[in-house]
């Protein structure tokens, strides 16, 4: 066993061996050291590299979008020798009816779709842990009709849920964001509660009250960071769903709206020519299918290198 | 070593039933109570499903007067159709008018088709009802079996192909895949034919009755009908298979993973039992019952895809009578097919749980 | 007296991500048809010998031997069809807790019924009629009750009776018992291990008892296997137990509480790295 404050060398075994310690020395080696053997696990999962590499893909071209595809992904070039032009050198992915180069829209689309991504998960996570924490937490009448209401929202099939929210705050690509958003704390919830009910009793939280911590402070301070890691999980499990009801919400005309390159929205321009000009329609929607199965390969394996009971 | 119930004090437990007429008595009454419970929490999510439809009616930018009498109208008649509306009293008082009226059967009328809306929802729900049910069929027959196997040659090649077909089917958004279909097997090989849900030719020359075109032509003997209904639904009923077959065959491994490691599957082999016959009599009778839960999920997700189905394959149904009412801002129409949905899921739900009950000696006897 | 099982160098390993794992180091013992207990701490090695004899070892841990015959047999390399000619058949267990050992969704009797199915030649009626009567051969008073019983409505005592009906129904000539009783209460244990007991010698069945419990195994055994981190540390006659030589042996005997003497304070277990070397 080494110890963590003894001066040691640096050298990447001893790094290695220092993570994988079976006596920990501190509570930082421990967690970085489970935090390791995960990625170990998860690193010899080949369809999980897969799924790391198109999700570090998509940040990426959403970050270098303008350099990968300078072009303007919103005015297209000359109409009458442009238009509807199959996919080519000059265009990797052929132009659409406004002569704009798809493969643009798509790199630029990019940046729409991990927006929408993020912002889903900076909104619902807090909900749902809010809600999950003080129903866990409080238990009784609040459980009971704080779960009440959970229940009822996921009474609803989750994208006509949204399509009924959105359909009253109308189309746009924030009221899209709010709709899923509010679509998907639910199960945060659900999740967040079932981890507060295990340490609500705990010695810690007793300590805690007795030291004249408030309720707010106990939750915020001591149970959510606790529910924290799991709601994560969960949440990275969802992305691809959060994706993939964004992209319906745009390819009914109620997300991002034109001429934004939102994927979906692209894949609805491109039905009116899917018998003669594929293109249009199919590129977007690879890119909508790549990204939503890299986040799904992702997933699986996260949940199979971390629990290590799904992984049997 | 696996966590244990401790044996209750019980143990030495009486060989013989307790007298047979308590033990019935108690078994109606613990049946009594779960229906009651059920009962209870069924009215209390229908209630706020009809909450939920009427805040997100409230929040509309609609006005909606002026949705019914039009911009020209009189401000008298404006004031009239308000009053009528309820739009004047509180908003609690407005919402039991709006309770009153749902549980009379009466969602308002369609902005679009100028007919109530229920008369437009019965008749576009048993198109739906078709193509959800063949697709959960399908799902159900090849899902479920493809799930078995992966479990049963875990880790081999067959599992990792299943593996890469189920994500697939997680990943692919529905529309594109029902674009590329038609694309493929419409437009280029033909095997299928196009949009909507009976050719021109059969549309007036056959009478439906249940408005399940598939059984109606089956009944009537009209089988040049069947076989063009056929060819139509094939594609949009594979499509939505396809996805909910991912999700079963999922779910089937990782239940069937769970059961295949119980004491009970190794006592199997103890006896000498075949693989096959512990795999299809011990396991999946067991995976079987957390199964029924998954499929009516599935169905539910059906409905879900059905929505963004329709539009493509031009099929008048549920999905495509809710996107055009989005599209037009018939919010009494959108609502309306909304809260319909929200009470299927909810039936489904009450189904399935019933359906385990039934299924699972455990639940079913009590223990 | 018939040699009926052999095992020699018995060692089963669990590959880890620290490499391979060795759970049962180089076992041998030799049974013929009497009653021998195996006995060890949790971690010793005593279920995985238990289940490497039928051929049960899980994957992905991997069971080898130099000799592992039964009845003559050589089972090293047996494939699945001679695991399967031999499982039920010839060698039966009896598994530590019938909550879990009996499947949830099938009738008790359908259970027996099925074991009964391997021997072959039964009608279904000559099936009931033999499972009730193995019902009834396990005390069970009201065996027709129980026969379409589902398993969570027995009691553990109960079920258990029904496990080892079940297991001896098809008249093995070998069966391990895996803990029969350490799940159950402590009441109906010796009844329990009474019926087992008379049941096996009844039959002239060979039988491996493994328990941790010490004083348990030397009532009910010949001989005794005292089993240490995958490794038989003493075998003995069960009559002289008293006189046991190694030190863990020893240990395990004080820890037993006695009624005529205080003990006090009580005893406890201390290991030695020696012994697992």
């Amino acid at each position: 066993m080494t110890a963590p404050f003894e001066p040691q060398p640096f050298t990447w075994s001893g790094r290695r061996a220092w993570l994988l310690s079976e006596e920990p020395g501190s509570r930082r080696q421990a967690r970085l050291g489970s935090f390791y053997r995960g990625w170990l696990a998860l690193r010899e999962n080949p369809l999980a590299m897969v799924g790391l590499a198109v999700v570090v893909g998509l940040a990426l071209v959403a970050a270098l979008a303008d350099v990968i595809a300078p072009g303007n992904p919103l005015i297209g070039g000359p109409l009458r020798t442009e238009r509807l032009l199959p996919p080519s050198a000059a265009h990797w992915m052929g132009t659409d009816d406004q002569a704009r180069d798809i493969f643009t829209r798509v790199i630029h689309g990019a940046r729409l779709t991990l927006q929408v991504v993020a912002l889903v998960v900076v909104t619902a996570t807090p909900i749902g842990l809010l809600v999950g924490t003080t129903a866990g937490y409080f238990g009784g009448w609040v459980d009971a009709v704080l779960m009440r209401i959970t229940d009822i929202f996921l009474a609803f099939p989750r994208l006509i849920l949204a399509l009924a929210f959105v359909a009253a705050l109308g189309p746009g690509i924030e009221n899209a964001v709010i709709a899923i958003a509010l679509t998907s704390w639910p199960q945060y919830a659900r999740l967040a509660r079932a981890e507060t009910m295990t340490i609500r009793h705990s010695d810690f939280i007793s300590a805690a009250r007795l030291q004249g911590a408030s309720s707010a402070r106990i939750l915020w301070g001591h149970v959510a960071p606790l529910c924290l890691p799991s709601v994560v999980i969960r949440v990275t499990l969802d992305m691809a769903g959060i994706i993939l009801t964004a992209a319906g919400l745009g390819f009914l005309g109620l997300g991002a709206q034109p001429p934004e390159p939102e994927w979906g929205a692209m894949v609805a321009t491109g039905r009116r020519f899917i018998v003669d000009q594929w293109w249009v329609a199919a590129m977007p929607g690879l890119a909508i299918f790549v990204v939503s199965l890299g986040f799904n390969l992702l997933g699986d394996g996260l949940r199979d290198a971390l629990d290590p009971k799904a992984a049997r | 070593m696996q966590a244990r119930q401790e044996a209750p004090a019980s143990a030495e437990a009486p060989e013989r039933p307790e007298s047979e007429a308590e033990s019935v008595r108690t078994r109606v009454l613990r049946f009594l109570r779960g229906v009651g419970g059920l009962a209870f929490s069924l009215a209390v999510t229908l209630l706020g499903l009809l909450v939920v439809t009427f805040l997100i009616g409230r929040v509309v930018p609609v006005d909606p007067v002026l949705s019914i009498i039009g911009d020209r109208a009189p401000a008298s008649t404006y004031d009239r159709v308000y009053r009528e509306l309820g739009l004047d009293r509180p908003m609690v008082e407005q919402f039991w008018i709006y309770l009153k009226k749902v549980l009379s059967g009466d969602f308002g009328e369609s902005f679009l088709t100028k007919r109530p809306i229920l008369d437009d929802l019965r008749r576009v729900f048993p198109a739906t009802f078709e193509l959800a049910t063949l697709g959960l069929i399908l799902g159900v027959a090849i899902g479920a079996p493809m799930g078995v196997a992966a479990a049963a040659w875990k880790g081999s090649w067959v599992d990792q192909i299943i593996r890469v077909l189920c994500l697939v089917g997680y990943s692919a958004p529905i529309f594109w895949l029902g674009l590329m279909g038609l694309l493929i097997f419409y437009a280029n090989l033909g095997w299928v034919s196009g949009p909507g849900r009976i050719g021109i030719a059969h549309e007036f020359s056959f009478q439906p009755r249940t408005g399940i075109l598939l059984l109606d032509s089956a009944l009537q003997g009209r089988w040049d009908v069947f076989r063009n209904v056929f060819s139509h639904i094939i594609l949009p009923a594979c499509i939505l298979g396809y996805f909910s077959m991912a999700y079963i065959c999922r779910m089937t491994r990782s239940f069937m993973l769970h059961e295949l490691s119980q004491e009970y599957v190794t006592a199997a082999r103890v006896k000498g039992i075949s693989e096959t016959r512990i795999i299809w009599r011990h396991a999946l009778r067991n995976a079987a019952v957390p199964m029924i839960t998954v499929v009516g999920l599935s169905y539910i997700n059906l409905l879900e895809g059905s929505v963004l189905t329709e539009t493509i394959f031009a099929w008048p149904g549920l999905g495509q009578y809710l996107t055009n009412s989005l599209q037009n801002a018939d919010m009494n129409a959108v609502l309306g097919s909304t809260l319909v949905i929200g009470v299927v899921f909810v039936l489904i739900n009450l189904v399935s749980d019933l359906l385990y009950r039934l299924l699972d000696p455990r639940v079913r006897r009590g223990s | 007296m018939t040699e009926l099982l052999k095992v020699e160098d018995l060692r089963i390993t669990f590959p880890t991500r620290q490499g391979p794992r060795e759970a049962v180091r180089g076992v041998s013992f030799t049974l013929g048809r009497e009653r021998l207990g195996v006995v060890g701490e949790s971690g010793s090695g005593k279920s995985q010998t238990g289940r490497a004899l039928m051929g049960l070892t899980p994957p992905p841990g991997v069971a080898t031997a130099r000799t592992l015959s039964f009845d003559g047999q050589d089972l090293r390399g047996a494939g699945k069809r001679q695991w399967r000619a031999l499982r039920g058949r010839r060698i039966a267990m009896v598994m530590q807790d019938p909550k879990y050992s009996l499947n949830p969704v099938m009738t008790v009797g359908r259970q027996i019924s099925e074991a009964l199915g391997r021997v072959g030649g039964l009608s279904s009626r000559e099936k009931r009629a033999k499972a009730l009567a193995m019902l009834e051969a396990v005390m069970i008073r009201d065996p027709e009750r129980v026969y379409d019983s589902y398993p969570h409505e027995l009691s553990g005592g109960m079920g258990q009776r029904a496990m080892i009906a079940m297991m001896l129904a098809p008249d093995p000539d070998l069966l391990i018992a895996d803990e029969p009783t350490s799940a159950l209460d402590v009441t109906v244990r010796i009844e329990v291990l009474r019926i087992m007991d008379r049941l096996v010698s009844e039959r002239g069945m060979g039988l491996i008892f493994i328990s941790h419990d010490l004083k348990l195994v030397s009532q009910f055994c010949d001989r005794v296997l005292v089993m240490y981190a995958g490794r038989v540390v003493e075998e003995l006659a069960a009559a002289d137990l008293a006189s046991a030589q190694h030190p863990y042996t020893r240990g395990l005997m004080r820890c037993t509480p006695d009624l005529d003497h205080d003990l006090r304070p009580l005893p406890t277990l201390r290991r030695d790295a020696e012994w697992a070397k």
